[in-house]
């Protein structure tokens, strides 16, 4: 070993101060931000993909009607301006005329409505189409404007459009079928290969109607330990970077030269409890195992103190202070009260987590089990790999889960699908409710904001009441990027729409 | 011949069996391409949407019937479609088996250089303080795991020195054969590290036994020199057995270095296999699988063959 490493050594550092000299002589050209990821996006089709990483690659190369800004705000993109008639049943956009697709052709109403068709086609199998059913029938009376006439009145529909599964892709790729192989979006970059597990390379798309963009494109590695990933930010191999696992961003501020974004995301943890089992069947019980966890600890032993306590609503706009909800501050003796009130004496059960996903979930599954064994609840974990825990998930086969579920800034899209009875997901969340479907309901239904925000909070006290699961917190999205990179605005969605304003030095 | 021939064909045999074990297995597994595609987002499918998906991903029809297509399309040398690449299995293998190959060589050439030398001072020096320093390295080396070897590799490169190997693709040997070397070096010491570990203390206790017997002796007592004994008589003696280990392990090698290949984000074929599986992407995974196993038979084969050209008095073959 000896006679290898330091001659190798000696090899790779000339290797690598070569490669430092030559982007040091060539500023100006060499305006490329090399990135890295630690999982790789699974697909190009906008309106099919649902992972995280291919949310975030697919928001650079295609665009939908409206965008989310950093606070959460609906904003222009394909549209630069829309409207809801009074009723909420009728919602008119009109195009931005600068929109145009990377091979240079104008976005027009016929390409939105084509792609809306397919989005709602159930042959497409895209999981997004439960968003909008309301859709009734889409109108183009001329090339810029696109009338979407809705069956009931539906107020959140205009946020769930703000994805990139609600992506607008051209009439013409949709009917050749090539959505999915091409990526021909009207986003700011263009993908220009992809090699999946390994890495992709985007170029800056001239033709988008946003503005110039101050790099020429991006490089995306898929490194898949967050250690490693670490090392490559420090030996300037990689500018910028996007991190999973608390434990590793806690790392980089203790970096010179290296700059931490932190921002507060949507996401929840959640241990979701299954109430037709008993003895989680019986409201006490579930009160009880509220009252006996303290979040607070669970944060600060499980998640390295990242992340704050949440209720079940997670936007700003909508959320109330968690000290309003029930038993949001631990209270052992009322835990034991309501435990010997319900007549269940001590319960086994089994709680199943999925490994690595999120990367706390045993952790937090282990402060869960200690805290709860101080009412006589004797836990059981099983941990699984992802997959098996999502069939097991699905098929609501479980006493109880540990959770990272996907959050939304509006709250009828987030929990439609569990807490309203003919949710897509009633059956995992097992807790048909008629309260919560009526307040579901007139959210849905009601224009104006502050009776929504009146209406939600009503519908969060009650599932804090009911407590079919316990929402524990919400964390961060992280990004690591050199000093060199400056511009970056992160987004509560976790969007990296925000490098378009980048620049690297 | 005859020898190399008979066990030429129980080669289709075995593959057959590998195979089937599997098919099975991976659709045994809770979850299937959909949930792996769209997570808990699922369950918001219509039966009609789940169906046409099934049907795209080839899973709408029962598994015999799913492994009948697949092995008529393996007689007429298709491996499927991976869902993940859109390439054909064959071509995603054929891509990544040169990196594996390279890495394997690589430490295969670390572990030995370094691991039958000391192994032949250890028992030289038989219980003396060389032999004992020796022996603990090479209990480190087979005790520490090559994730903390790894990591701990990366670490030390950025940290003090500002630099990490290359990581994301593989520049091929022929490419550019420096940068090629430099990038697989650090993942090759990982590897050879418990690998040379294993070589040390097998020809350590190898070359013990041989410098015991009586031919040495012999040697000793006509006048050989102590080196000419050690590397002409006794060490030609003692290779057998290392060659079995790394026959073995080469074989192992040959199948990916899953967590090797993670740490240090090689596009390697035991990388290719994890995908595969945590996508699962059916036909990925049952072609890298018959593709390691067919490999594995190879080296196999190879290090019987190495018996005879080490040791004339073997015959294999014969009863």
């Amino acid at each position: 070993m000896n006679q290898f490493s330091p001659k190798t050594l000696l090899a790779g550092l000339a290797v690598a101060t070569a490669l430092t000299s030559v982007s040091a002589a060539l500023p100006a050209q060499a305006a490329e931000l090399r990135m890295a990821w630690s999982q790789d996006a699974t697909g190009l089709d906008p309106h099919k993909q649902t992972a995280f990483s291919s949310l975030r690659l697919l928001e650079l190369i295609y665009e939908p009607l409206v965008r989310l800004d950093a606070d959460l705000n609906v904003v222009p993109a394909i549209a630069s301006s829309w409207e809801f008639a009074e009723d909420a049943r009728t919602l008119t956009f009109t195009i931005d005329s600068n929109a145009k697709f990377s091979d240079g052709a104008a976005v027009t109403s016929a390409d939105v409505k084509a792609s809306f068709e397919r989005l709602l086609d159930e042959a497409t199998s895209a999981a997004a189409r439960s968003n909008f059913l309301s859709i009734e029938s889409i109108d183009t009376p001329d090339d810029a404007t696109v009338v979407f006439n809705l069956s009931i009145p539906d107020v959140p529909i205009l946020v769930a459009m703000a994805t990139i599964n609600a992506a607008v892709m051209p009439a013409a790729e949709i009917e050749a079928g090539t959505v999915g192989t091409e990526a021909i979006g009207s986003g700011p970059f263009v993908l220009e290969s992809w090699e999946p597990n390994a890495r992709e390379v985007l170029s800056a798309n001239e033709n988008w109607g946003g503005g110039e963009l101050a790099i020429d494109g991006i490089t995306i590695s898929v490194l898949p330990d967050e250690m490693a990933i670490l090392a490559s930010l420090r030996a300037g191999q990689t500018d910028f970077a996007l991190l999973n696992d608390p434990l590793v961003a806690t790392l980089v501020p203790m970096e010179a030269g290296l700059e931490l974004n932190r921002v507060g995301v949507l996401n929840y943890n959640v241990l979701q409890l299954n109430p037709s089992r008993p003895p989680m069947d019986n409201l006490l019980v579930r009160q009880a195992m509220s009252c006996a966890i303290d979040r607070q600890e669970i944060i600060d032993a499980a998640l390295a103190g990242e992340g704050k306590v949440t209720g079940p609503l997670t936007m700003p706009a909508f959320a109330q202070d968690p000290a309003n909800l029930f038993c949001y501050e631990q209270d052992l003796d009322r835990a034991k009260e309501l435990m010997a009130e319900s007549g269940v004496d001590g319960f086994s059960a089994t709680v199943i987590a999925a490994t690595g996903e999120p990367p706390v979930a045993a952790s937090e599954a282990q402060v869960l089990q200690a805290q709860l064994a101080e009412i006589g609840i004797d836990l059981e974990i099983e941990m699984m790999e992802l997959n098996v825990y999502v069939d097991a998930w699905l098929a609501g086969d479980f006493d109880m889960a540990v959770a990272q579920n996907g959050g939304r800034p509006d709250p009828y899209p987030m929990y439609n699908r569990y807490f309203t009875k003919e949710g897509n997901l009633a059956h995992v969340s097992n807790f048909p409710d008629d309260e919560l479907d009526s307040l579901m309901k007139q959210g849905q239904a009601e224009t104006d904001p502050a009776k929504r925000v009146e209406i939600f909070q009503a519908f969060e006290s009650r599932l804090a009441e009911q407590s079919p699961w316990l929402w524990l917190s919400t964390g961060y999205s992280y990004t690591a990027q050199r000093e060199s990179v400056s511009g970056f605005t992160p987004s509560p969605t976790g969007t990296l729409f925000g490098l378009v304003n980048v620049s690297v030095e | 011949m005859s020898y190399v021939v008979q066990r030429l064909l129980t080669f289709p045999l075995i593959l057959l069996g590998v195979s089937i074990l599997v098919f099975v297995a991976i659709r045994l597994v809770p979850g299937d391409a959909i949930t792996a595609m769209l997570g808990t987002e699922a369950g918001l499918l219509t039966p009609v949407q789940r169906e046409t998906l099934a049907a795209y991903f080839g899973i709408d029809q029962p598994i015999w019937a799913q492994y009948l297509r697949w092995l008529t399309g393996l007689f007429q040398g298709d491996l499927g479609i991976s869902s993940i690449y859109g390439k054909p299995v064959l071509t995603v293998i054929l891509e990544r088996f040169p990196l594996t190959l390279q890495l394997s060589l690589m430490s295969m050439v670390i572990a030995l250089s370094v691991g039958v030398p000391l192994g032949v001072l250890a028992a030289s020096r038989n219980e003396r303080p060389s032999d004992l320093v020796v022996r603990v390295l090479a209990m480190l080396g087979q005790s520490t795991p090559n994730f903390v070897v790894g990591i701990l590799i990366i670490y030390v490169l950025s940290v003090f020195f500002g630099f990490v190997p290359a990581m994301g693709t593989f520049t091929p040997l022929f490419t550019d054969p420096l940068a090629s070397i430099a990038q697989l070096i650090f993942p090759a010491i990982t590897l050879g590290f418990a690998f040379a570990a294993s070589v040390t203390r097998i020809s350590r206790s190898a070359m013990l036994d041989v410098l015991s017997d009586d031919y040495v002796r012999t040697a000793r007592s006509k006048g050989a020199s102590p080196m000419s004994v050690i590397w002409h008589h006794a060490l030609p003696n003692a290779l057998i057995p290392v060659v079995t280990l790394s026959g073995v392990e080469f074989g192992y090698l040959l199948g990916g270095a899953v967590i090797v290949e993670q740490i240090f984000a090689l596009p390697g074929l035991g990388r290719l296999v994890l995908d595969a599986i945590t996508q699962r992407d059916y036909a990925l995974v049952q072609g890298t699988v018959l593709f390691i196993a067919f490999n594995f038979l190879v080296v196999n084969l190879l290090v019987d063959l190495a018996y005879v050209a080490l040791d004339p008095r073997i015959r294999i073959g014969r009863r």
